[in-house]
C-alpha cells in the first residue's frame, strides 16, 4: 500500500462561510470552536485544518454526520468551493494557484464527478449526458460514443442510451450518472454521496459494482458518506469527520479496532464487526508455537466467513494465507476477542457525548 | 384685496429675513382655482386669543400655500409647466437618438401589417394552421384556430384581427430577443437584478396611458414604432422576470455538475441554464403575448390599427354592436393565443422537467 503515489495532498485547509472570513479565521486558529465561532462572531466554521494524503489508485472515503463538512471538502478538491486558507495538491500542484483556463483544464481532464441526485441533464439522452465530459472539451458525439456505449453497457445500462433520464429510475440515473464520469476518462472521481439516494439493495449493488469497477480501472476516488458501513465497506483509506475537522483517519479496520475518540466509538457501537473486520486484522503474525490449524483462511476474508467455516467452534485455529505463503494464523478465540465492542459501556458513553459535548470536541 | 390676505406662511419668510429676497407678493403668473374661490370669499375678521377655527384650517405648507407668502416660490402647477418644458427641451435631442433607433421597428410593424392584410385569406390561414400545428401539435387546437379564424372571416372582422395579430407577432417577437438576454444579465448579477426591479415594477404598475403621453411628443402619430414602442415596453416586463426567474431556479446540482466537467459560462448558459429554464421563459412568453394584445387595444388610441379601433368606435360613437363584436374578436383572440402557447410550453415542458430525482 505504501508504495502507492499521494495523488491529492490536502494541507491546513480552513473553510469558514461567512462576512469575513479572514478575521474568523484568526479566532479558529487561537483555538475557538464551531458554536463560539457561531455565537460570538456569526461566522460558520465549514472545514478546519484538514490534512488528508489520498493515494492513487486508492478509494479514500470521508465520512461523517450531515453538518460535519463532508461535502464542502470534496468540492474544494475541483475548486467548486474556494477555501479560506490552505493548499490542495494534485499530483504535487497546489490547484489554489491555478487560473481559470487550468481549473476549467483540471475538472474537464482530471476530475469527474458523481452526485447524490445524479444531476443529469433532463433534457439530454442517456447517451448525451454519458458523454457530456466529452462533449464539453470539444469532441463530437461520434468521437465518444463508442466509449459512451462501452461505459453504459459496463454499468449494466446497455441498449438505455435514447432514454431520457427522467425515464429511469433512481439506481438507473445514478449507473447514468457513474458512466459519465468514467467515460471522461479522468484518473480522479469525486463522489459526493452518490449511493446515499438510493434503496439499500440498489445502495449495495452499486457498491459491488463500483469495487469490481475499481479493481479493473485503480482510479483514484475520493468517496463522500454518512453511512458507516458503506464507508468500512469501501475505504482503503477512512476519514472521519467531525464538525469541520479530522477526528481520525487511517485504515479502516485499524480506526474500528483502536478508535481514538468517543465520538467515533459511539458511531462503530451499532456496526456488525464480525463482517467489516477481516483475518488480517486479527491475525497472529508470528505465534511463539505454531497451533494445531482446523485448515486455512484467506488473509482478505471477513470474520463472519471464518466463524461460518469454524462453526462456532471457538477451540480451533487457521492457517492465514495470502495466495500461497502462509503469513499467520488466526486463533478463534482472538477473533472472538476482536468482536467486542471497544469500550463496553457503549450507552453510557453515547450518554456522556451528549451531555458533555465540549468534552469531546475536537479541540483536544 | 390681495394685500389684505395675510398667508399663514408669512411667518417663516419674515422669520428667516427672506421678505426682501421675496419681494412684493405680486403675481405675475395666472391665477390658481383657489386664488378665484379667495377673491369671492369675505376677508377674515381679525380675532384675538387662540384662533381654534385657523388651526383646524391650517394648510400643508405646500408650494401653493408657500407661494401665497413668498412670489419666489414656485406653484406646483410651475413645476408640472417646467417638467414638460424640460421634457420639450430634450425633445429634439432624445428624438435625435431614438428615432434611427427605433425606425427598423416602424419597418417592421409597416412590413407585417402589410403583408397580413395583403395576403390571400386562405393563405394566410393555412400558414397560421401550420404555425399552431407546429407549435402544439395538437389536431384539436387546429380545429379551434380553424374555428376562430373561420368566424371571422365570416362576420368580416378578418382584416382588424390579423392586423391586431401581426402588430402582436412583431412586438412579442422583439419582446423576446430583448426581453431573454436582459432576464439572463439578471440571473448572473445581483446587483442588476437589484437595479432592474424596480423598473420593471415601474414599467408594469405605471397607467398604460401615461407610456402614450411623452411618446406622443417623441415620435408622429402617423409612425408605428409609437404604439410598437408602448406595446414593448409594457409587455416586455414578463419575459425578462420570468427569464431572470427561470434561470436562478434551475437545479443548484446540475450546475455544480457542469462546472465540475469543465464547463464554460457560455456552455453553461446553452447547454444548461436556458434549456433548464425553458419552461419559465415560455410562460414568459405566453404572458407577454397576452399583454401586447391587452396593450394593442389601448394603442390604437395612438392610429394602432386592428380591432382596438373598431372597440374605440364604439366607444366614440356609442355603437354598441361595433363595440361587443370587436370585443367579442379580441377575446377570441386571446383565447387562441393562450391556447397555443400554453400547448406549446406544455410541449417543452414534457421534454425538459419532468421529475428530476
Amino acid at each position: 500500500m505504501m508504495d502507492r503515489q499521494v495523488s491529492i495532498a490536502i494541507r491546513h485547509l480552513y473553510k469558514i462561510f461567512g462576512a469575513n472570513p479572514v478575521r474568523a479565521l484568526e479566532h479558529v486558529r487561537a483555538g475557538t470552536g464551531k458554536d463560539a465561532l457561531m455565537a460570538q462572531h456569526r461566522h460558520v466554521l465549514g472545514l478546519r485544518d484538514i490534512n488528508i494524503d489520498m493515494r492513487a489508485g486508492d478509494i479514500t472515503v470521508v465520512m461523517g454526520l450531515s453538518g460535519s463538512g463532508k461535502s464542502t471538502l470534496i468540492r474544494h478538491v475541483n475548486r467548486l468551493i474556494e477555501p479560506t486558507a490552505g493548499e490542495i495538491l494534485v499530483n504535487g500542484e497546489n490547484i489554489l494557484e491555478f487560473g481559470e483556463t487550468r481549473l476549467r483544464e483540471l475538472r474537464r481532464k482530471q476530475m469527474s464527478m458523481v452526485f447524490q441526485h445524479f444531476a443529469l441533464l433532463p433534457h439530454r439522452t442517456v447517451l448525451d449526458n454519458i458523454g457530456l465530459a466529452r462533449s464539453v472539451r470539444g469532441e463530437r458525439r461520434a468521437d465518444f460514443e463508442r466509449d459512451a456505449l462501452h461505459w453504459l453497457a459496463r454499468v449494466g445500462l446497455g441498449g438505455q442510451e435514447g432514454q431520457y433520464p427522467h425515464q429511469l429510475s433512481g439506481g438507473m440515473q445514478q449507473r447514468v450518472g457513474i458512466a459519465r464520469a468514467l467515460t471522461s476518462n479522468a484518473p480522479i472521481m469525486l463522489m459526493d454521496e452518490a449511493f446515499s439516494a438510493l434503496d439499500p439493495l440498489i445502495r449495495t449493488d452499486m457498491q459491488d459494482l463500483l469495487l469490481e469497477l475499481q479493481t479493473e480501472l485503480q482510479k483514484t476516488i475520493i468517496f463522500i458518506s454518512h453511512d458507516l458501513d458503506e464507508a468500512l465497506k469501501l475505504a482503503d483509506h477512512l476519514v472521519i469527520l467531525k464538525d469541520g475537522s479530522v477526528v481520525q483517519q487511517g485504515e479502516p479496520q485499524e480506526i474500528l479496532l483502536k478508535p481514538n475518540d468517543p465520538y467515533i466509538v459511539d458511531f462503530i457501537s451499532d456496526i456488525n464487526r464480525a463482517r467489516v473486520l477481516r483475518v488480517r486484522s486479527v491475525m497472529d503474525r508470528a505465534p511463539e508455537t505454531i497451533p494445531q490449524v482446523a485448515g486455512t483462511v484467506d488473509v482478505d476474508a471477513t470474520l463472519e466467513s471464518v466463524i461460518a467455516l469454524s462453526g462456532g467452534d471457538t477451540a480451533l485455529s487457521y492457517a492465514v494465507r495470502n495466495r500461497d505463503t502462509t503469513v499467520g494464523y488466526l486463533n478463534m478465540q482472538s477473533l472472538v476477542r476482536a468482536l467486542v465492542p471497544t469500550q463496553a459501556p457503549r450507552h453510557g458513553n453515547r450518554k456522556q457525548e451528549k451531555a458533555q459535548p465540549a468534552a469531546s470536541g475536537p479541540a483536544a | 384685496m390681495q394685500g389684505a390676505t395675510v398667508a399663514t406662511y408669512d411667518f417663516i419668510f419674515n422669520g428667516l429675513g427672506l421678505r426682501e429676497w421675496c419681494g412684493e407678493s405680486v403675481r405675475s403668473g395666472p391665477m390658481t382655482m383657489a386664488d378665484l374661490l379667495a377673491r369671492g370669499a369675505a376677508p377674515a375678521e381679525p380675532q384675538t386669543g387662540f384662533d381654534w377655527g385657523a388651526l383646524w384650517s391650517l394648510p400643508f405648507p405646500s408650494l401653493d400655500e408657500l407661494h401665497k407668502a413668498c412670489a419666489e416660490i414656485p406653484r406646483s402647477r410651475d413645476l408640472t409647466r417646467s417638467l414638460e418644458a424640460g421634457f420639450l427641451n430634450v425633445r429634439e435631442s432624445l428624438r435625435f437618438v431614438l428615432d434611427p433607433m427605433t425606425q427598423p421597428l416602424s419597418w417592421a410593424l409597416e412590413n407585417a401589417l402589410h403583408v397580413a392584410v395583403n395576403t390571400p385569406w386562405w393563405l394566410m390561414l393555412m400558414a397560421l394552421l401550420v404555425v399552431v400545428w407546429l407549435a402544439g401539435r395538437s389536431a384539436a387546437l387546429v380545429g379551434l384556430v380553424a374555428a376562430v379564424m373561420g368566424f371571422l372571416l365570416f362576420v368580416d372582422h378578418y382584416v382588424f384581427a390579423m392586423q391586431t395579430l401581426s402588430i402582436i407577432f412583431v412586438c412579442a417577437f422583439l419582446c423576446v430577443v430583448m426581453g431573454v438576454p436582459v432576464g439572463i444579465a439578471m440571473s448572473r448579477s445581483n446587483r442588476f437584478q437589484r437595479l432592474m426591479i424596480p423598473v420593471l415594477d415601474m414599467l408594469q404598475t405605471l397607467p398604460t396611458f401615461v407610456y402614450l403621453i411623452p411618446l406622443i411628443f417623441l415620435f408622429s402619430v402617423t409612425e408605428p414604432k409609437l404604439y410598437g414602442i408602448a406595446i414593448i415596453l409594457y409587455a416586455i416586463v414578463p419575459v425578462i422576470r420570468l427569464t431572470d426567474l427561470g434561470i436562478r431556479l434551475v437545479d443548484k446540482e446540475v450546475i455544480e455538475a457542469a462546472e465540475a466537467f469543465g464547463m464554460t459560462r457560455h456552455q453553461k448558459l446553452i447547454r444548461v441554464q436556458i434549456p433548464l429554464a425553458l419552461p419559465n421563459i415560455m410562460a414568459g412568453v405566453n404572458q407577454t403575448i397576452m399583454m401586447s394584445l391587452a396593450m394593442v387595444v389601448i394603442a390604437s388610441l395612438v392610429s394602432a390599427p386592428g380591432l382596438g379601433v373598431l372597440v374605440l368606435r364604439g366607444i366614440r360613437n356609442l355603437e354598441l354592436g361595433v363595440g361587443l363584436m370587436a370585443g367579442l374578436g379580441i377575446v377570441l383572440l386571446a383565447v387562441i393565443l393562450d391556447r397555443v402557447t400554453k400547448a406549446a410550453l406544455a410541449r417543452v415542458n414534457a421534454a425538459a422537467s419532468v421529475a428530476r430525482h
